[in-house]
C-alpha cells in the first residue's frame, strides 16, 4: 500500500471511529493504562517505556553469574545459548553477531531481557536487575564504562557502534 | 537395454519434447490424454510385467475398526512426519520441518505445518486469553476470544514462511539434505479469522501511528514491529487453520497472519497490538532477522518473502527406479501476489520449458506446477524457476551469492547463516537414479 493509501485510510479509519462502530459488533471492552500496566512492557530506542530504576554493572555481575551464565557461558562467552560478550570486530556470514558490533539500540537488550530472560522464569527480574544486568553487558562489552549507571534517562542515549549499519530492504512497504 | 531405449527415444514421433534432456510438453498432462498415453507407451513396452492373479486382501474378508472421533493418517504414513530439532525441548529455540517430498497439492495438513517455537509451545486457556489494542489509537479495547468470533470473518489461503527458509543454501558447499530439511520451514493453509482493519475501525487510529508492535503470549513474549500500512492491508487475526482451530504451534488461539511477509513476525498467540510512530526495534527485528551483507552492512525491515520454488519429486532421497516418464512437480509462492508462470530444466538451466500450474492460483498461496519428464536413464539436473505476476523471479544461485554471499566453510544443515534466500535449488539425478543437491 502505498503512504497516500495509508494516510488516507488511516484518516477514514479517525473519522469512522465513533461514526460507524454501531455497526460492527463493537464488543471491545475500553482498557485503562492501568489494567494494561502489566502487560505494557515496550521499550522504544527514544527510551519510552523504560521503568522507574536504575542499575550497574557491579550490581549486575553477580545476577548474571547466578541467572545467565549456565546458558552463556561464565564470562558471556556463549554456550547452549548465543555469546553476549567480546566476539570477532564484524559479523559475516559464518557468525558472529554480537552486541558489541551488530546492536543498533541499547534499549533492545533492556526490552528483551525484560519479556524473555532467564529462558525457563522470564519476567521473574525485577526492573532494577534489568537494568544491572543491562548495565553489565553494555560494560564487558567496552560500551559503557564500568561505574556508568543505566536508567530511564541513561539508557536511551547509549550510542552503540553499529547504529548506520543498517540498510532497509523495502523502504516503499513502510 | 538403457542403450537401447536411449536410442528408440530419439526415434519417437509420439514424443513432444520442448526442451532438452527429456521435458515433455505440459500440455501432455492437462487433458490431453492422447499425448501422455502415446508418452507412457512407449516407457510402458519397457517396462511392464504381466500382472499376477488377484486376490481379496485380509481387510476384504472381515470387518474393519470403529470410526474414530478425530481421525490421524493410517499406520502405514507414520513415516510422513515433521522433523523436529528439539525433541527434549532444552532451553533454546525448537524447529519442525514440512515434509514436502511426501505431500501434493497446495494445503499443508495441520500436523505437518512447521512451526518454530522461542520457548516451547504453549498451553493457552482459550477463554482466558485477551487481545488488546493500544498506543496510537482512539479507544484502547480488549477483545476476548468469544468476542472476536462474532465480528465478520473472511477465509484466505496464504503461505507462512520462515525468513530462515532455506537458510543452508547460503552454505559454501551443497549440503546433501533432502527437500525437508532445506525448505521446510514453509507451509500453506487455509487461514479464517477478522481482518486486523475491522478491529481498528472500533479503536481508531491517531493519525501519527506508522507502525504496530505486536506481541505474543508465550514465555519470550516474542514481539515484532509491522508497518500500519500492512496491518491495514491485508493482516488477519487468524483463528481457524484449515477449518480447524488454529494448532497450539500455529498460535493458539489466534495468531497475526500477514500474507507474503517474514514467518516471524507473523506473531502467534497474539495477545497485543501497539500503534507506534516508531518500530520498537525489538531482539528480532534488531538482531536475528537482520541479514548480513558482504560489504558489511545489513539488510533490515526485509518483511517480504520473494518469489520462491522447489521441486519436491524428484528430490533427494526419492530415487528413481528406471528410466521412463516421471512427473516433476513442486510448489512455487510469491509474497508479492499470484505466480505467473514457473519454467522447468532438466539440464541445468541449459534450456528451458514452461510447467502446468495447478488450479486455483492463488495470490500469497502456495501454487502446484507440473511437468511431464522422460528419464533416458543419462545424468540430469532439475532445476524449477518461478515468475510472479510482477514480473519478479528467481535467480540463478550464483546471482543471489553475489549479492547476498555465501558461507566461507560448509554449515550445520540446522544453521542459519543468513535468510530471505529465494535463488533456484538444483537436483542433479545420476545414472543409478539416485537425486543429490548440488549446486550448478
Amino acid at each position: 500500500m502505498s503512504m497516500c493509501r495509508l494516510l488516507a485510510l488511516a484518516a477514514l479509519l479517525a473519522f469512522a471511529a465513533g461514526n460507524t462502530a454501531a455497526e460492527s459488533p463493537n464488543l471491545g471492552k475500553p482498557i485503562s493504562p492501568s489494567d494494561l500496566k502489566a502487560w505494557d512492557i515496550f521499550v522504544m530506542p527514544d527510551g519510552t517505556g523504560l521503568p522507574p530504576g536504575s542499575g550497574t554493572a557491579a550490581q549486575g555481575a553477580p545476577i548474571f553469574k547466578q541467572k545467565c551464565a549456565p546458558c552463556h557461558g561464565e564470562n558471556g562467552e556463549g554456550g547452549i545459548a548465543g555469546q553476549l560478550i567480546g566476539g570477532p570486530p564484524r559479523a559475516t556470514l559464518d557468525g558472529g553477531k554480537t552486541i558489541a558490533n551488530f546492536y543498533p539500540y541499547a534499549t533492545t537488550i533492556f526490552d528483551y531481557v525484560r519479556r524473555a530472560m532467564p529462558y525457563t522464569q522470564p519476567r521473574s527480574l525485577t526492573d532494577a536487575e534489568v537494568y544491572a544486568l543491562t548495565a553489565f553487558l553494555l560494560a564487558r562489552n567496552k560500551i559503557i564504562g564500568e561505574t556508568d549507571s543505566m536508567d530511564a534517562q541513561t539508557l536511551p542515549k547509549v550510542k552503540m557502534p553499529n547504529r548506520d549499519g543498517f540498510i532497509t530492504r523495502f523502504p516503499d512497504r513502510i | 537395454m538403457r542403450n537401447k531405449h536411449r536410442n528408440a527415444v530419439g526415434k519417437s514421433p509420439r514424443h513432444e519434447f520442448v526442451a532438452g534432456n527429456g521435458l515433455i510438453d505440459r500440455r501432455a498432462l492437462l487433458g490431453s490424454g492422447a499425448a501422455l498415453a502415446g508418452a507412457l507407451g512407449s516407457a510402458g513396452a519397457l517396462t511392464s510385467a504381466a500382472a499376477e492373479p488377484l486376490a481379496d486382501g485380509p481387510w476384504s474378508l472381515e470387518v474393519g475398526a470403529a470410526i474414530p472421533p478425530y481421525q490421524v493418517p493410517s499406520p502405514f504414513e507414520t513415516s510422513v512426519v515433521r522433523t523436529v530439532d528439539n525433541p527434549n525441548n532444552e532451553p533454546r529455540n525448537s524447529r519442525a520441518r514440512t515434509p514436502h517430498h511426501l505431500l501434493k497439492g497446495i494445503i499443508t495438513p495441520n500436523g505437518l505445518h512447521f512451526t518454530i517455537c522461542h520457548g516451547g509451545v504453549p498451553n493457552i486457556d482459550p477463554a482466558q486469553h485477551r487481545l488488546v489494542i493500544h498506543g496510537l489509537v482512539k479507544r484502547p479495547l480488549e477483545f476476548t476470544l468469544e468476542a472476536l468470533e462474532r465480528y465478520p470473518m473472511v477465509s484466505r489461503v496464504g503461505f507462512v514462511e520462515c525468513g530462515g527458509n532455506s537458510a543452508p543454501l547460503f552454505s559454501n558447499v551443497a549440503l546433501q539434505e533432502n527437500v525437508q530439511a532445506l525448505h521446510g520451514l514453509a507451509s500453506c493453509s487455509e487461514w479464517t479469522g477478522v481482518l486486523l482493519s475491522t478491529l481498528l475501525e472500533e479503536t481508531g487510529i491517531d493519525p501519527k501511528a506508522k507502525w504496530m508492535i505486536a506481541e505474543g503470549a508465550d514465555s519470550p513474549h516474542l514481539s515484532r514491529s509491522v508497518p500500519l500500512a500492512k496491518g491495514l492491508d491485508d493482516a488477519m487475526v487468524a483463528m481457524y487453520q484449515n477449518g480447524e482451530r488454529i494448532q497450539p504451534g500455529q498460535g493458539y488461539p489466534m495468531r497475526l497472519w500477514l500474507p507474503g511477509y517474514e514467518g516471524n513476525m507473523n506473531v502467534k498467540f497474539l495477545r497485543r497490538i501497539m500503534l507506534a510512530e516508531e518500530p520498537a526495534m525489538t531482539y528480532y527485528e534488531s538482531r536475528t532477522y537482520a541479514q548480513i551483507l558482504p560489504n558489511g552492512k545489513a539488510y533490515r525491515f526485509y518483511f517480504l518473502q520473494e518469489v520462491k520454488s522447489f521441486i519436491s519429486r524428484p528430490s533427494p532421497g526419492l530415487t528413481l527406479k528406471e528410466p521412463g516418464i516421471y512427473e516433476i512437480t513442486g510448489v512455487a509462492y510469491s509474497g508479492t501476489g499470484r505466480i505467473a508462470r514457473v519454467m522447468v530444466s532438466a539440464d541445468g538451466g541449459k534450456s528451458w520449458a514452461q510447467a502446468a500450474l495447478q488450479e486455483p492460483v492463488l495470490p500469497k498461496a502456495f501454487t502446484r506446477f507440473r511437468m511431464p519428464w522422460r528419464w533416458d536413464g543419462g545424468p540430469a539436473v532439475l532445476q524449477s524457476r518461478a515468475f510472479d505476476e510482477a514480473g519478479n523471479f528467481q535467480p540463478t544461485r550464483a546471482e543471489f551469492v553475489a549479492a547476498r554471499g555465501e558461507t566461507s566453510k560448509p554449515t550445520s544443515v540446522l544453521g542459519f547463516p543468513s535468510q530471505h534466500f529465494n535463488a533456484i535449488t538444483s537436483w542433479a539425478v545420476d545414472p543409478k537414479g539416485e537425486v543429490k543437491h548440488v549446486y550448478v
